[in-house]
């Protein structure tokens, strides 16, 4: 688990090659504190900074191929390593170093792009062939490692992070202003787009080539569902029985590591069975790590503590109040390097500091669960939705919309009129392949009544939601409309949220790798053809998991009421002293009057909504991205001038 | 005297301020849906509710919570006029 940086063109002078390079792996030194290496051919800049996991001493990068034919950058691990190291060496290969990297490096010599097929892991890496003048760069299936790029005068520059892009000569920081509006109603860029203007991401398990100064681009992997109607006659146990096998099989592939490996515990089914099943396979010497909150509405201590009792394991865990979060928000945008909506970010970087603390870099998690198995109430929402469409003027039928949110006191006080006018709106468009998601957006883009009239302007015409479902899946309308919900949250908001700010970039700000095995692509192919009625029956998530957990994850967890991560959001930023001068910083993008109006309802302690909740975050986030980035870009390059 | 104008002048006053934040561009006529309009969600409601009772010191009970009684400026103050007259007849 690395930082990468590099560039392949013509716009870099020889002798400015190693200074940049550095400057660049610099930038992203939180990723791999432990070494540094660089390597320079001709118009070829590679560089590297590593977190050593596997094979501590012989596992430097770049690593050249044997021949010097092959060169490669690799941030990540791949699992199922030693399989494939056995493999190649039945084939005839003769190992240099116990790393995961040279396996890579092998394999990719032998079968080319094909080889990513055979690969289990979380990567990004960017491997050049000398011989045929072909850099190939390459992300994992589900997007759990980042990979970034530009062009620049004809030259391709890529890196694990945007902040080491701007430290190539030349390219500067500018906020995308439909990207911005994509955030503020999807809550993520559409990749390959990111916040910053000309710079991207390469999409969750695609292949970007240039190949002789020809660029391409292309999904070697795609999540897929069977088309509705598919029948699937397996019983509720065999299907059970393969899932915990193959999840268990996850768990102990992610367990491979040079250095100790330890769990985050949340208190919920998801990392309470991962850390389960990794106790079978290493006992209970499992250390494992939570966060706390002094809100009762977000903490879940007295789970956490249930499920370490029964794991035995040694805990320890990270207290945050909401002044906590407030004080380290800057630091969180800085790694985020995107406006974002909420603060649950904040709390597991305190979590990650923790770790690394306590001498730890690898952790186990159970990020994945909720979008394989169904498990968000987005998925439930829909479906009661769909419920109360087909019986518009039922007294009886809005009711269920309480039991969706039962740790929202503001949706328990409604009568069943306003939940049915509430959640109602769009019902009769239960054909919108964004049926399941429109609430949410129609919610978070009240955010937008804050924008300035030049931003108004600006994107007058532009429609985030319409831009989104031209880029589904023809086969997507095939889809069961779970399968539907479920493929929405997998590929934009799982790698553009979840693995991105609240994962990567808070554990890799304090080098420590999340280790994911709900994402294990074995798992999510499965999961994916799992009858919905098995992942969602009537308003019971994840019904198939349940089961599946039975003797290993106690009832009272196991049954317990779905609780989100979530996090204070206004009220954290009571006393952060930056709030009001960032806040009116003139960055032309939000109506000063009507932010100071928010502000005060905000400091008032009024602000109790998920709207003026996330209108505050995501104008304060975006205010913070364009102070840390916009800005010091722009002095950068008045001191370069 | 409070006269039917004056509450729905006061209430579209206070919707402007806490939930446009003083945007006036968007159409608040009388008969707009404020659901529809995505003005309030079910947090709004209850901050529209609170403002009814403390601005004109009347009781609103849970059942009388209902979009016939909320969702637009017009109902609003049809309902704050009837309860306001039965407060002073009382």
């Amino acid at each position: 688990m690395c930082g990468i940086a590099g560039y392949l063109g013509p716009d870099l002078a020889p002798s400015q090659a190693e200074q940049v390079l550095r400057a660049m792996t610099d930038a992203v030194a939180h990723r791999g504190p432990d070494e540094m290496g660089i390597h320079v051919d001709g118009e070829l800049g590679l560089s590297h900074r590593r977190l050593a996991i596997v094979g501590l001493a012989d596992g430097q990068q770049p690593m050249l191929s044997e021949d010097g034919r092959f060169i490669v950058s690799f941030n990540g691990e791949i699992f199922n390593y030693v399989e494939l190291r056995d493999d190649l060496i039945a084939r005839g290969e003769r190992f240099r170093t116990g790393s995961d990297t040279e396996v890579l490096l092998r394999l990719f010599a032998r079968d080319g792009e094909a080889a990513l097929d055979r690969l289990n892991g979380d990567f990004a890496f960017a491997l050049y062939d000398t011989a045929r003048r072909r850099l190939t760069l390459a992300r994992d299936r589900m997007g759990v490692r980042p990979l970034f790029y530009a062009w620049h005068r004809g030259t391709l520059v890529f890196a694990s992070e945007v902040k080491a892009l701007l430290r190539f000569p030349g390219l500067t920081a500018a906020m995308d202003l439909e990207a911005l509006d994509q955030i503020f109603t999807l809550w993520a860029p559409i990749a390959p787009r990111t916040a910053f203007k000309g710079i991207f991401e390469l999409p969750p398990g695609h292949v970007l080539t240039l190949d002789n100064g020809t660029a391409a681009t292309h999904a070697w992997w795609q999540l897929d569902f069977p088309d509705r109607g598919d029948t699937d006659a397996r019983s509720e146990d065999a299907v059970a029985d393969e899932l915990l096998a193959l999840l268990d099989d996850a768990t102990r592939l992610r367990l491979r590591a040079d250095v100790p490996v330890g769990a985050y515990l949340s208190g919920g089914l998801d990392s309470s069975l991962v850390s389960a099943l990794a106790v079978r396979h290493v006992g209970s010497r499992l250390r494992t790590f939570s966060v706390t909150f002094d809100s009762a509405e977000h903490d879940e201590s007295a789970y956490q503590a249930e499920m370490v009792r029964a794991l035995g394991t040694e805990h320890t865990s990270v207290a945050t109040s909401g002044s906590d979060i407030g004080r380290l928000f800057p630091v969180v945008i800085r790694a985020t390097e995107r406006p974002i909506l909420r603060t649950a970010p904040a709390p597991l970087h305190r979590l990650s500091a923790h770790v690394r603390n306590a001498g730890y870099k690898v952790v186990l998690t159970g990020e994945g669960s909720d979008e394989i198995f169904a498990g968000y109430d987005i998925f439930r929402e829909a479906s009661v939705r769909r419920f109360v469409a087909r019986d518009p003027g039922s007294r009886l039928r809005p009711h269920l919309f309480r039991r969706l949110y039962p740790y929202l006191p503001n949706v328990q006080a409604q009568s069943a009129d306003y939940l049915a006018a509430f959640f109602g709106v769009g019902a009769d468009a239960t054909g919108d392949p964004l049926f399941s998601h429109r609430p949410r957006m129609r919610a978070t883009a009240q955010a937008k009544l804050f924008y300035s009239e030049e931003l108004r302007r600006t994107l007058a015409g532009y429609d985030a939601a319409a831009e989104l479902v031209s880029r589904l899946p023809e086969r997507f309308g095939r889809w069961h409309p779970l399968h539907q919900a479920q493929y929405l949250e997998a590929s934009l908001l799982l790698p553009g949220y979840i693995l991105a700010s609240q994962g990567d970039r808070m554990s890799m700000a304090n080098a420590v790798e999340g280790r994911f095995p709900f994402l294990d692509h074995r798992l999510v192919e499965f999961a994916a053809r799992i009858p919905t009625g098995m992942k969602l029956r009537g308003l019971d998530e994840k019904h198939i998991l349940k089961r599946a957990a039975r003797g290993l994850v106690p009832d009272t967890i196991a049954g317990r009421p779905k609780q989100p991560y979530r996090a204070p959001d206004s009220t954290s930023f009571r006393d952060a002293p930056y709030v009001e001068e960032a806040l009116h910083e003139r960055t032309g993008l939000f109506n000063p009057r009507a932010v100071d109006k928010l502000l005060a309802k905000a400091r008032t302690g009024a602000m109790t909504g998920f709207r003026d909740n996330t209108a505050f975050v995501g104008i304060l986030s975006t205010q913070l991205w364009h102070r840390q980035f916009t800005a010091a870009t722009a002095s950068l390059n008045e001191n370069a001038a | 005297m409070t006269t039917p104008e004056a509450i729905s002048d006061a209430i579209r006053a206070f919707i402007v301020e806490n939930f446009l934040f003083g945007d006036t561009s968007q159409d608040l006529g009388d008969d707009v849906s404020l659901i529809e309009a995505d003005l309030v969600d079910s947090t709004g409601i209850l901050e529209l509710v609170a403002f009814v009772e403390e601005r004109w010191g009347i009781a609103v009970k849970d059942a009388d919570i209902v979009p016939a009684n909320f969702d637009s400026i017009g109902r609003i103050a049809a309902f704050v006029g009837k309860r306001a007259g039965l407060s002073q007849a009382a």
